[in-house]
């Protein structure tokens, strides 16, 4: 039996996805700019696509651009938006995924300056923390709106009111991805300038993304070609990706408040592991503002990788800390950043709507057998020093 | 068509084994060069000469730089024996040399060879004309004693040939030539170049591997495939064995103290290297150990763990710094593999202290908790086998 909880990783496509895609690809092969009827065809499924999208975000379709990914939808907000910024100062939480933070990283080549604003032991930044850091000549902050590695919801709509408040002209963009379709988003109402989704978050296929641009905000293209996508992502498009993208859109608006339903399993799964796993406790209070999807626990003193290999020997799959971190060397900046080190394991279960009631029963108690298994190994080593 | 000259070194110190030294080396060119549409080998005296379309020349050229036994090869062009067209020949690989790389132009000297004793000019009047007509088709200087370009001419029985490029081979002996062994196989850093080095003194491996899950995932497991791949491109391994180790971990490491743990391992490493040995037929055993590097490279601890083997254990990297094995491991390509950050076997069931000089009489007491023997053959048995 596989019980999937890496949904923060990337989620399993939906079947009418899966079938919209096909479809597309089968009898929408035409070039969406072609003059004939068939592009015609494209052309609109294209923007039955965009209309889903947008809806999901409560914004204009012309306001969406669709992308490759999350990524390219993040440079887009970010390096966009940096090409036409006349300041050289710019805002980030430290905790944003590398798709934005070395974006940002890379713009100090250009002669920008960066800050970074560290999160408290809760996994959020503060909207004072980020109010701080700003200067005369900053033109660009961007904050997440849910942390990928903690589900921490940060304050995006408290810092969005506070930067119209004070009549800065700053361009905030929001990498929404951990959104993962199950929070209401409502883009007028968070004050952002650009935000960023992903396909494969949100049960649509991977190499699919979206960037919302505010109607009067501005972001310069990465590449020229085509002018494809309002002139900001020249290439011919990927219609069955992003009619795939457009019916996953439409799955999470149908879905009735699919957010409670998880929510209320991942507190189950990790009053489950309070109960069933000695010692575990959550990467962060409960009582932190959340995604409902995201459910971290730290193992003081064991290392997460084998941990993550009994589950999965149990048929459990999970994350250590993100998925994205343990490719590279080092602790995730973001777990190191709440003052967690690299002696205990940081566990990442994320669910998504699909994810059930057996599910988290089986996750808890695989969980507990896999850190007893470990434990005895890691603990019999430290017992034999002398 | 073009020819690729292929030149061995040590070979003919090899007397009256010279050979079945040079049928491995044609068996292992053959090998290498199969499924290159068109290619064709001969071994006339002296050479190893590789004939394939000019389409494959590059593929072909990469191929045999990874021959051990060979040291250097020539792509040439191959031409009849006369004087005129071996003078054309010589004018076109000279220019074409130039327009690779103009340093070139500097100078340049003839080295003809006139094997087939036969052709109405000797090697010298040969050097002479070819250099007569390069020199005024191209107007680079001729130095005959330190020359930038070096055209060689190769006129045999039958044809000549015609060359102005030396690529380096790795040298060594033909693999196959020394035998067989099994190489202890991990995703470190250490072990690979152990196998290459190995592989270049001529022995044919198969490579040992240990799985311990959940403690190592299948990112590790296919990191050590991607390793022993990469190594089966010097045909330097064939074959790679993956054996469970997880239970008999965990029952060693219960077995005695913790201090023991890396000996014990080790130990029962070798044991199963020597089961699989007589399966596969090999006669000895690589591992990529490096004197004094961690707790079980020390003397004692290296003697601890070959007595409990009965085969010779080979450890090429026994006098390498680290950064002479990173340095190899980093022209091989090994490096870029070995550096991925999967955890390995055994980092997890490492004691903070292990012993660096544990007592042989200790050790033993510690196995005589468990039927290691059994444990080994049992180990053995369920090795997966996969042929790369």
């Amino acid at each position: 039996m596989t019980v999937y909880l890496d949904n923060a990783a990337s989620t399993p496509p939906a079947p009418q996805v899966v079938s919209a895609v096909s479809a597309a690809m089968t009898d929408l092969y035409a070039n969406p700019s072609s003059a004939h009827g068939l592009g015609a065809a494209a052309a609109r499924a294209l923007e039955q696509a965009r209309a889903e999208v947008a809806a999901l975000l409560r914004a204009q379709p012309s306001e969406i651009v669709f992308t490759s990914g999350g990524t390219e939808a993040n440079a887009l907000g970010v390096l966009g938006a940096a090409a036409l910024a006349r300041g050289r100062h710019i805002v980030v939480s430290a905790i944003e995924h590398p798709a934005v933070l070395r974006s940002a990283e890379g713009l100090l080549k250009q002669g920008w300056e960066l800050s970074k604003v560290g999160p408290g032991p809760d996994g959020c930044v503060s909207a004072e923390a980020v109010r701080a850091a700003l200067r005369p000549d900053t033109t660009l902050l961007a904050v997440m709106l849910v942390n990928n590695e903690l589900g921490t919801l940060q304050p995006v709509a408290e810092i969005g009111r506070s930067l119209r408040a004070a009549g800065r002209k700053i361009h905030l963009h929001v990498d929404a991805v951990q959104f993962a379709g199950l929070i209401p988003i409502d883009v007028t109402a968070l004050g952002a300038d650009s935000l960023a989704i992903s396909g494969h978050k949100l049960h649509g296929p991977k190499g699919t993304g979206a960037l919302w641009l505010r109607k009067a905000a501005r972001v310069a293209p990465l590449w020229d070609g085509g002018r494809q996508e309002g002139g900001l992502r020249s290439g011919t498009e990927n219609l069955p990706g992003w009619v795939g993208l457009g019916r996953a859109a439409a799955l999470c608006r149908e879905s009735l408040e699919p957010g409670r339903a998880v929510a209320a399993l991942r507190d189950r799964l990790e009053s489950l592991v309070g109960q069933a796993v000695p010692r575990s406790m959550p990467t962060v209070p409960v009582s932190t503002p959340r995604a409902p999807h995201i459910a971290s626990f730290r193992l003081p003193s064991l290392p997460a990788e084998p941990i993550l290999h009994a589950l999965e020997a149990r048929g459990v799959y999970v994350s250590a800390g993100s998925a994205c971190s343990t490719r590279e060397h080092g602790p995730s900046h973001v777990i190191t950043s709440i003052g967690i080190g690299e002696e205990d394991a940081v566990l990442r279960f994320s669910l998504s709507r699909l994810t059930t009631d057996s599910d988290v029963r089986v996750a808890a108690q695989a969980l507990a057998e896999a850190v007893e298994e470990i434990r005895l190994v890691v603990e019999g080593n430290r017992g034999g020093q002398r | 068509m073009i020819a690729i000259l292929c030149r061995y070194g040590e070979l003919f110190l090899k007397g009256g084994n010279r050979h079945i030294f040079l049928r491995t080396l044609v068996d292992n060119v053959r090998a290498l060069v199969r499924g290159l549409p068109g290619a064709k080998v001969s071994a006339p005296h002296g050479r190893v000469i590789v004939s394939v379309p000019d389409e494959a020349r590059v593929e072909a050229c990469s191929r045999l730089e990874r021959v051990f036994g060979l040291v250097s090869i020539s792509p040439a062009a191959s031409v009849p024996a006369d004087i005129e067209a071996i003078c054309a020949a010589a004018v076109v690989e000279a220019q074409a040399a130039v327009a690779r790389d103009p340093a070139l132009a500097r100078s340049f000297k003839i080295e003809a060879h006139r094997s087939d004793k036969l052709f109405p000019l000797q090697s010298h009047a040969i050097a002479c004309r070819a250099g007569d007509a390069v020199a005024l088709a191209t107007k680079i200087p001729v130095d005959v004693h330190q020359p930038a370009l070096r055209v060689g001419i190769e006129v045999a029985t039958g044809g000549a040939h015609v060359f102005a490029e030396r690529r380096p081979a790795p040298g060594g002996l033909p693999v196959g030539v020394s035998g067989r062994a099994l190489l202890l196989l991990s995703g470190g850093i250490d072990s690979p170049v152990a196998g290459w080095l190995a592989a270049k003194r001529g022995l044919d491996l198969e490579a040992l591997t240990f799985h311990s899950p959940p403690f190592t995932g299948e990112k590790s497991k296919d990191k050590v495939i991607s390793l022993a791949r990469h190594l089966a491109r010097w045909q330097a391994v064939s074959t790679l064995w993956v054996a469970p180790f997880t239970e008999a971990q965990k029952r060693l490491r219960e077995a005695g103290p913790a201090e023991l743990a890396v000996v014990l391992y080790r130990r029962m490493m070798v044991r199963v290297a020597d089961r699989l040995c007589q399966r596969a037929a090999c006669g000895a055993i690589v591992t990529g150990e490096n004197l004094g590097q961690v707790a079980s490279q020390t003397l004692t601890n290296m003697r601890n763990i070959e007595v409990a083997s009965g085969h010779l254990i080979l450890r090429p990297l026994l006098t390498y710094d680290k950064v002479e094995t990173t340095a190899l491991a980093r022209r091989l390509g090994t490096y870029e593999i070995s550096a991925l950050p999967y955890e390995d076997c055994c980092s997890l069931f490492v004691p903070a202290h292990p012993a660096t000089a544990a007592r042989l009489s200790d050790v033993e007491r510690a196995e005589a908790n468990l039927d290691v023997a059994k444990e080994a053959d049992q180990i053995a048995e369920q090795a997966e086998r996969i042929v790369l």
